[in-house]
Order: C-alpha cells, then structure tokens, then sequence
C-alpha cells in the first residue's frame, strides 16, 4: 500500500514538473485527485484492508493527497506568475506619449499676490475690509491730511467725476472710513483699484492695484510696525529676506518711512532688478498722523497706530519678471497660462 | 535735484567720506540719493600740455604733427583739429589713459569710455590725444567758451603739467536727490547742507553775504506796493547799477552746470546761482525799463493777455498774481517775467526781486496758465519769508564778488508778514512711547541743536526754525527724532495688546469660489480697465435709450477711450477674447471680477452703485450647455442648491436672440448666459461663435451660504421609471421639469433627461423627449402602487400640456 502512494506521488511530481501549461497542471490533478485518479482508485480498495489498519492507511492517503495538492498549487501559482509578466511585457507603454490634462485656467497675477499677501496679514489677525472705487474728495484727501491747497493732490493725478467725487487714487480712504467707524482696536487690509491718470505703457497703467494695511490701538509703536513688516516680507520673499526703513513723507503718516527688501533675486548682491543696488522698494508706510486720527474722531493722546501701503503690480512684476505692464490687461492666454 | 558734492562740501567743509557712504547715510537720515555719477568717469591720465611746436604732416593735408609740452618732458602728438595753435594750453591723455567720449558721436557715452594708446597716424608716431570736451564726457551748453569742433584750450594762466581734470573741475561727484513734498527747504544746496552736517556730525557754515561796500539808498531807485497781500507775503527788492555783462567765474560756472543749468553770464548766473543755493527762486528787471520806478504787485483782469519772455501770448484771469510797473504789467509772480521787461547785454541798473508768494496759487495759476517753470515748481511748495531776505543779500554779494557790478543800499522790503517762530512742546516719554525707543531725552537735545532747533528750557518748548516749515506737531518732532537716533536702530516687536481674529469677509468669501470654480471650468482669470469708451454701448447693440448708457462719466479722462466708467462688463471680457482670437489661440476661456459702477442719478451727485460681476467668455470648444453647467457647478459650490429658472425672453440685445436665458435664483434675477450676437461678434472681429455668462454678485451674495447639512443616504432601494413623449416643439423641457417637480410628490427623488430628438421618425412641429424618473422612500422599500399613483399624476399632468406617450 505504502509502495504504491509512493509511486502515485513520484508520478504527479512527475506530471507536474513536465506540465507546460496551467491545462497541463488541471489534467494532472485530474488524473490523481480527480473521481476518476489515481488516489481516489487507491481509496477504493480501502475495502480490503484489514479494519484496524484502515485508519491509518487513510491518514497515509490523506497526507499523500496534501502533498499532491500543495506541490500542485505552487506549481500553479509559480505558472500563473510567469504567464502575468509575459503579458505584462506585452503591455508596455511609451510614457513619454503627451499627458491628457483637465484643462484647468489659472488666476491672474496681480489674484496671486492679493490672495499671498491675504493670506499673511489674515494669519497675523488683520480683517479684510473692502472701499469704493469712486470715492469723494473728502476720503481720499481731506481725512488723510490733504487739504484742497496740498501740493500731494498733484502729485496723483486724479480723474475726477465731479464736484467732490473722483476715482480713488489710493485705498488709504478705506483706513478713514473704518476708523471714524469707531470700533478699536482695528487690524486690518483694504486691497482694491486705484486709479491715477498716466499714460498706458511698460511701466504706467491708469488702473492699478493697491493693499492698504492699518493697526490702530493703544501704545502701537514705530517699532510694531518695523516688526509687522520685516515679518510680512519674509512671508512674502522669504525667511532671508532682509528689511531696510528710509525716512520718507506722507501727508497722513508721521513718522512716515519707505521700506525696502533685500532684492529676492540677487540675494542683496545686485542685479539688473535691484539696479545693482541689492535693494528693491516695495511699500510705503508710517505712524497716523494725529490729524487723520482726530478727522476720524479718534483721541490720538490715547490711541496710536500704523498704516502701510502696498503696490501689487510692482510686487507682482518683480516676482514674476513681467517686463510690461501692459500684458497685465492684455489677457493673451499664453500669458495668463504662466501663472 | 542734482548738485555737486563739492557745492555742498563748501558749507561743510569738514564733510569726509566716499560717495558710496554719503549716498547711504544721506538716504538713511531721509535725504534719498537717487543715484550719483562721478564727473571724472573714464577720464585717466590726462595732464595740461603746452603745444610747443606744429608742423605739417608728411603724409595727410588734413594732419598735424605737434610737439606738447607735458610739464617737463616733451611728446609728439598727431591731430585733425584745426584750431590748435603753437603755445596753447589743452588737455592732453597720455598712452594707455582714458577718455569719456567720441568727439564724433552724438549717442550715449560709452560704459567703460576709450582707452587711447601710442601709435602711428599715417607714419608718424602719436603719443597720446589732444581733446575736446565732449570727449571729456561734457558739452558747449556746460563749458560755453570750448570751441565748436575743436581742441578744448586752457586759459593762459593753466599751469602745464598739471592734473587737467581737476582744473575743468570735474574731480567731483554729482548727486541725485529725491526731495519728499514737504522739504521745501531741502530744493537747495545750503538745505542739503544742512542735513549733511546734521547726518555726519559736522560743522554747517553756510555762506557770508556781508556786502562790503553799499552806496546810496534804495528809495530812491524804486518803491515796492503789494496789493494783494493774500497771495505775496513778503516782496524784496534790490538795486545794483554800473552793471557789467560779463562771463560768470569759472567755479560759479562749474557748480551749475553740474547742477543742469546753463551758464549764460554773470547776472543770470547769479540768479540761477542763489535759486539753487537757497531754493529762493530770483527775477531780475532792466530797471531803466520800470515805468515809474514803481513795482506793484496785484491781481491781473479776466481777459487780460500777456507776453511772457519766451515770446508766447498768455491768457490771464482774475486769480492770476501779476508784477507790474506804474504802467503796465511785467512779468507773471513766481512763474515767468515778461517780454517786455526782458534784461539784455545793455542793462545798466538791475532791480533783484525775491518774493514769497502764495504756494497754492501759484499751483493753480500754473496749470490754468499751461505754463510750470523751475520757479513756480519751487514758489507752490510755499516758501519762508525769512529765506527771501537771506536769498537776495546773497545775490547782491556775489554782485559785488563778482565785479559785476555796485549795490546801493538798504531793501525795498513790503513784509506783509513774516510769522512769529513755531514753538512745539517737548516731551521725551511720548516720543519713546511712539517710537517704542528709549532714547534719552539728552539725546533728542543733541539732535534739535544740529537740526538748529532750539530747546527753551524755561517754556520746555523746541523753537522751530523759520526753513522748516514742515515741523507742526508732536508726531514731527518724533520723526526728527528717529531720523537722527536711526530708523534702523529702532527695535523690531509685533503689536502687543487684545488679539483679533484675521477675516476674510463673506462676499469676498464667494468671490474665491468663483475664483476657484472657473479656474477648474478652464476658465482663466483676466482684468480690464473700469473705464472705457461711450462707444462700445454701440459696438453691443444696445437701443438709445438703454439704462446701461447712463453712465459716470470722467470729468478729466486720458482720452475718450476712457472716459466713461462701465455699467456693463462685456467689453472687458470681448476685447480680450477678440485679442486671443486674433492672435489665432484655440480654445480660449477667460473670466473677471470685477465691478461695473451704476449712477444713482445724472448728473451724478452721490457714489455709484458698484456692483461686482462674474463675467465668463469663451470660444472655440464647448457650448451654451457647458456655460450653464459652469453657472450650475458655481451655485452648487455657494450653497445654492435651490430652484434655478433659465427664461429664454432675456432682452439682451448683444447676445443671440433664439440663444440667451435669463437666470433665476428662488425667483431673482441673478444674471444671464447666451450666444454672443453674431453682428457683437463682428464689431469685434471674432470670426466664431463665443458664449457668454454674467452672475451679477450682489444677488448671488444674497443666496450664497458655506453651511452644509449631512442628509442620510438612501438606505432604501429606488425605482426608476421611463417615459417617452412626444412634444409640441416650442414647450421647453424647462417646463416638463417643472410639471415633474410640481405633480412627482414627495417620493420624487430625482428625474433626468436621456433623450431628446427632432426627426423624420416625428411628426413636424413636434419633438420625442426621454426622462428617467426615479422614486423612494426614506423609511421603506417602495411598493408598486406608491409609484404608478405618483406616474399617473405626472402623466396627466403632462397630458394637459399637450404631450403624448410616445406609444
């Protein structure tokens, strides 16, 4: 009995090593396992055994049969694998063929470094607060210290609608208007269009755009608003980015400064954006002025404050190399694409 | 400005550093150096050379061969110049120097100039150049007597040998200042001076105008009378006879025409010389010329004309400040002197005229007049009457140093008025407290005295200084303060004190989604102008009478094409679709954000209504259909889930009249989409069919909400039931939705559109449409009957309609 498993096994080895295809392997095990195999033949005779010895004979075909099985399934498995990579070599594809897009559109330029600077001053607690474009003389000037006479009114040169209503020329009205609201403290930025008649070319655009920022409070100080800056350009150009404050005037800030950045190019070395200086202007700002607080009713023995202005077109332009302003309001595809 | 550093160096003279330093503290104390250029760039071993001998060349007519004294050594040199003799001075570059410039070329001088090296001209050896002060890097305007295409020639006295650039005074650096508005006082030389002396420290000494010997009185030459004392504050006068019209000094010469004037003689000069030493701007009269000896100073007549000096006829009128004599009008105050008063070589007797007149004025006056010149640009900062005093002293002075002339005594002075000093009061803990510093209060002391602010102990005031008129208040003495003490020295901190939660508000909220929804749509973002031509009204088709032609027109625009602000922001998006079209990009989709601005009334009397459009335009691939499923995806994106109507009856003339549909929200107008009108499309020449959608913000605003609520997912199975009709062709399938809506009940979950078609196999004026209605229930699986009840009201809903099962 024990000769004849013996020989059942070695000869499904047998088959197994010589099946060629997964037919192959099912014949096999049809042959052996199957109702009609040869094992199954075996158990049959099971019969002429002696009773007592009949356990352990099944036990004996049962392991026999196990073995079969286990050698016939890796067989099966290895086959299978070999049959996967062989079709999969005939899957291969040219991945270098183009890729098919959604064709997604992309926002304007000027979006992107609105939605950037957004997103800093939101970071750091400043509320968004939008103004209207056509304004009347009295926000645009008279609240921030640019009375009728002021030689400042010729220096933006203003459309005007008529009578006492213009296009703003900046969005500091918006700073006049939150704060004679009188809710303090205030932290906020008011981006928007401004307008001032130049002539349209690479570097003039009668339509601009602008961020004002203001921070009114008790004990504001200059030195706030040395810090709210540097921490906003390294935001913007990043953490190397080194800050420099130079005297300036506005009428509605006293003490009023410029503020220039390492140039984000060069690294401060210079270069053809920085003129070689290694230094690029980007905003202007200072303390408000005691006047503008007590136009807008607020005491300015009690609350100090700062403002700053911001050009996006310029902050823009620099970032992105954009050597015409012009192409800002083209909307040529091929350009908007690029950003 | 542009001035020599020498100019301000006289007037401090202790001042020593680079140009590279002088230009950064300067900038940093708040005097922005634009830029500086030195004078003696690329202009390397040049010497004064003594032609000592000129023969002919062998070889060239058009040659000469000389031999130049160097200062001790003697070299040949070949030139073409035809106006060197044997003994002059010239300036000579000796082998491997260096010049600025070409004396044959006009253009821009050449970054690192020209080397010139020894060599041989037709055979015979050169060995350097003799040069012409172009090639010096400067012109005739700056150095009047060089000759026209010539050799420059030294005057006798120039000492051979010597450093030649030196002696054109171009050892020098000049530099570019950016003045701010209210440093009026800084628009001058002894200004910047000041604020030199105060950045480095040192000693200002400004110059002495001591005039040493005064004959006669100025009575009896000329009497003052200023009749509008609001606009001429203060107007002075002097008078110097036995004029001689000569060429100024060279150093006067030298400091203006590094400073961009021209030097003309020595009476213009000096004029010129004081407006840039003090910032005072100066006239001088022919007073042989003064009918009566008598200067007044008054208004001139509406309808008045006038000959300003540069020949041109002016129109005056009422607000306009005039300088007359007894008879007639001179000149025009602060901006032009008059033809007929104009000063000639023949002048004997000289009337000077400082004046303080009336900044704001003369602002005005200029610009009414068209005519803004160097004086006016300086008179409308406002001057101080004090400087119109020390200004004119100066001029007779150098009247005298100059030999030009002899300078009677005394001042016709009409001193309207010259206000008391300005006292500001002095409190140190404040400036800290602004500045956020802990400077001391010794400290500010020292600063205000080199600023010459005086501290008045006994009053604890700071006397301010009559020059700087910019010094109000507090918050500008703490200006002064950081200026000196360094703004980069200042600390760096945040803002202490309540916290506040950064935000963006909702409607810019919803203006990022539309942002980002259109950007996924293939929509790219573009700007237009917010103003823009009365034309374009036309361009779209729109009546005469439309409201959208009622605009807020620009009282004062660049040009017609943009003159009116836009009530509709189609153009915006059109003119940038027909520049893609005609630059052949395919497939082209854009949108903006942006406001159009609607007057309240005309004329305009209040602030327009500024409403916020989200303008979509497209053309090339995709249809009316994927511009609605953009609006769709958008008000689904705000939260606008609810009831969206499209009425094909939308009136807008621009667009196609069988292809446009007004959109309602919950029974609100919200916008509109459609075909652009193919005649629209021609008036922009764009050859192919373009789609358009306009949401107007506000309304959208209204209805938007970022609030989601989670509703259960089915659990229940659903059943789905077709149908086919058949339709007359003119019901919208809108209105099969809404008989579906109104009669499904509320087992109704959702209906779609699979079929649709116009053909042979239907009957005309009839079209077969297909929907898929699905039911269920939230509670239980539905039954049969629920669903054929529901069917049944449909059906017969739609049977009233006239639509047929289609059998």
């Amino acid at each position: 009995m024990k000769e004849k498993l013996k020989q059942i096994k070695e000869e499904a080895l047998k088959q197994i090593r010589e099946a060629g295809a997964p037919d192959a392997l099912n014949d096999v095990r049809v042959n052996i396992l199957g109702k009609k195999g040869a094992l199954t033949a075996l158990l049959k005779g099971m019969k002429d055994i002696a009773p007592e010895d009949r356990p352990k004979v099944g036990q004996l075909v049962n392991e026999t049969r196990q073995e079969i099985e286990t050698v016939l399934d890796g067989a099966r498995k290895k086959m299978e694998q070999i049959i996967r990579e062989e079709k999969m070599k005939e899957e291969i594809i040219d991945v270098t063929l183009p890729a098919k897009k959604n064709s997604v559109g992309h926002r304007h330029p000027i979006t992107i470094a609105l939605e950037e600077v957004e997103r800093i001053f939101i970071g750091m607690g400043y509320e968004v607060v939008e103004g209207p474009e056509v304004e009347t003389d009295y926000y645009n000037f008279e609240a921030l210290n640019i009375p009728a006479d002021h030689p400042a009114r010729d220096e933006q040169d203003t459309f005007y609608v008529s009578g006492d209503i213009l296009l703003r020329t900046q969005t500091s009205p918006v700073q006049a208007r939150v704060m004679e609201k009188g809710k303090l403290p205030i932290r906020m930025i008011a981006p928007g269009r401004v307008f001032r008649s130049d002539e349209v070319d690479a570097t003039h655009s009668p339509s601009f755009h602008q961020i004002e920022g203001l921070v009114v409070d008790k004990n504001i100080t200059f030195a706030d608003l040395k810090g709210t800056l540097a921490e906003f350009a390294k935001e913007l150009f990043g953490e190397d980015t080194k800050v420099k404050f130079r005297p300036h005037h506005f009428p509605f800030t006293e003490p009023s400064a410029e503020v220039d950045v390492s140039c984000f190019k060069c690294k401060g070395a210079g270069c053809r954006f920085c003129k070689g200086s290694g230094w690029i202007e980007i905003l202007g700002c200072g303390m408000v002025h005691p006047h503008v607080f007590e136009m807008c009713g607020i005491d300015p023995e009690e609350y100090t404050g700062f403002a700053f202005g911001i050009g996006l077109e310029r902050i823009s332009l620099l970032k992105y190399e954009i050597d015409d302003m012009r192409l800002l309001y083209e909307n040529d595809i091929r350009f908007l694409k690029q950003f | 400005m542009n001035t020599a550093l020498s100019w301000v160096k006289a007037y401090v003279p202790e001042l020593s550093c680079t140009d590279q330093e002088y230009c950064d503290a300067m900038t940093l104390s708040g005097t922005k150096v634009e830029g500086f250029e030195r004078a003696d760039k690329n202009l390397e071993r040049i010497v004064i050379g003594q032609i000592l001998n000129i023969e002919k060349h062998p070889d060239a007519d058009k040659l000469i061969v000389c031999q130049v004294d160097i200062g001790g050594k003697t070299i040949q040199i070949v030139t073409g110049a035809p106006n060197v003799r044997e003994g002059d001075k010239v300036p000579v570059v000796l082998d491997g120097g260096r010049v600025a410039g070409s004396a044959h070329s006009d253009g821009p001088l050449p970054e690192d100039g020209i080397v010139i090296k020894a060599g041989k001209l037709r055979g015979v050896p050169s060995n350097g150049m003799m040069c012409s002060i172009e090639e010096l890097g400067s012109n005739r305007e700056m150095y009047p007597e060089a000759p026209e295409n010539g050799i420059y020639i030294f005057p006798e006295d120039a000492q051979v040998g010597a450093d030649a650039v030196e002696a054109l005074g171009l050892r020098d650096t000049v530099f570019e200042y950016e003045i701010t508005s209210n440093r009026v006082d800084c628009y001058s030389v002894l200004g910047i001076a000041r604020e030199a002396a105060a950045t480095f420290g040192k000693r200002f000494v400004p110059p002495v105008t001591e005039i040493k010997e005064e004959t006669g009185n100025v009575e009896d030459y000329v009497s003052v009378e200023v009749q509008d004392p609001d606009l001429c504050s203060r107007y002075c006068g002097r008078v110097c006879t036995d004029i001689k019209i000569a060429p100024s000094p060279k150093w006067m010469q030298r400091r203006l025409a590094a400073s961009g004037i021209r030097p003309i003689n020595n009476l213009v000069d000096i004029t010129n010389y004081v407006m840039e030493e003090y910032g005072q701007p100066m006239h001088a009269y022919d007073l042989d010329q003064v009918a009566g000896h008598k200067i007044i100073v008054r208004r001139a007549k509406d309808g008045d004309v006038f000959q300003t000096l540069d020949g041109q006829i002016r129109k005056l009128d009422s607000e306009v400040l005039m300088i007359c004599d007894a008879e007639k009008e001179i000149g025009i105050a602060g901006i032009m002197g008059g033809e007929n008063s104009k000063i000639t070589d023949d002048v004997k007797t000289v009337l000077f005229e400082a004046a303080t007149f009336h900044g704001p004025n003369i602002r005005k006056s200029a610009k009414r007049i068209g005519l803004r010149t160097d004086a006016s640009g300086i008179f409308e900062k406002g001057l101080d009457p004090r400087n119109a005093e020390a200004a004119i002293n100066r001029a007779c002075q150098l009247i005298e140093e100059l030999g030009c002339g002899r300078v009677i005594g005394g001042m016709a002075d009409a001193c309207v008025s010259v206000p008391p000093l300005r006292e500001i009061p002095f409190d140190p803990a404040r400036v800290n407290k602004l500045l956020g510093t802990d400077v001391p209060a010794q400290e500010m002391l020292r600063i205000f005295e080199k600023l010459e602010i005086e501290y008045r102990k006994d009053k604890n005031v700071l006397v301010i200084p009559s020059f700087r008129q910019d010094l109000v208040g507090f918050a500008d003495i703490a200006e002064e303060v950081a200026r000196f003490y360094g703004y980069d020295k200042i600390p760096t901190t945040l803002p202490s004190g309540e916290a506040t939660t950064g935000k963006l508000p909702f409607k810019l909220r919803v203006e990022q989604k539309a942002r980002d929804i259109a950007q996924y749509c293939g929509f790219s973002q573009g700007m237009s102008y917010s103003f823009e031509s009365p034309k374009v009204f036309d361009k779209l088709l729109l009546p005469a009478d439309s409201e959208l032609r009622r605009t807020v027109k620009i009282a004062n625009p660049l040009g017609e094409d943009f003159s009116v602000m836009r009530t509709t922001s189609l153009n915006g998006i059109l003119t940038s679709l027909a520049t893609n079209y005609n630059r052949r990009n395919k497939d082209v989709r854009l949108y903006e954000l942006g406001n159009i601005y609607l007057p309240r009334q005309i004329p305009v009397t209040e602030l327009p209504d500024e409403r916020m459009q989200f303008t979509l335009g497209m053309y090339g691939e995709g249809d009316f259909y994927v511009m609605k499923g953009v609006v769709e995806e958008f008000f689904t994106s705000v939260g606008m889930t609810g009831h969206i109507q499209y009425d094909p009856k939308a009136g807008r003339p621009f667009l196609h009249p069988g292809r446009q549909a007004l959109i309602r929200y919950e029974n609100t107008e919200v916008g509109f989409l459609g075909e652009l009108h193919p005649q629209v499309a021609d008036h922009y020449e764009i050859g192919t069919k373009v789609y358009i959608a306009v949401l107007d913000m506000p309304e959208i605003v209204k209805f938007a909400t970022f609030e989601r609520k989670y509703t259960g997912i089915a659990k229940y199975p659903a059943v789905t039931r077709d149908i086919s009709m058949v339709v007359p062709r003119e019901i919208l399938v809108g209105q099969i939705e809404a008989m579906i809506e109104q009669r499904g009940g509320r087992l109704l979950e959702s209906y779609r559109l699979f079929d649709i078609y116009e053909g042979t196999q239907i009957k005309a004026g009839f079209k077969s449409v297909a929907y898929s209605i699905t039911f269920r229930a939230k509670d239980r699986t539905l039954e049969e009957g629920d669903v054929s009840a529901a069917m049944k009201k449909i059906l017969n809903g739609l049977e009233g309609m006239g639509i047929a099962l289609r059998k």
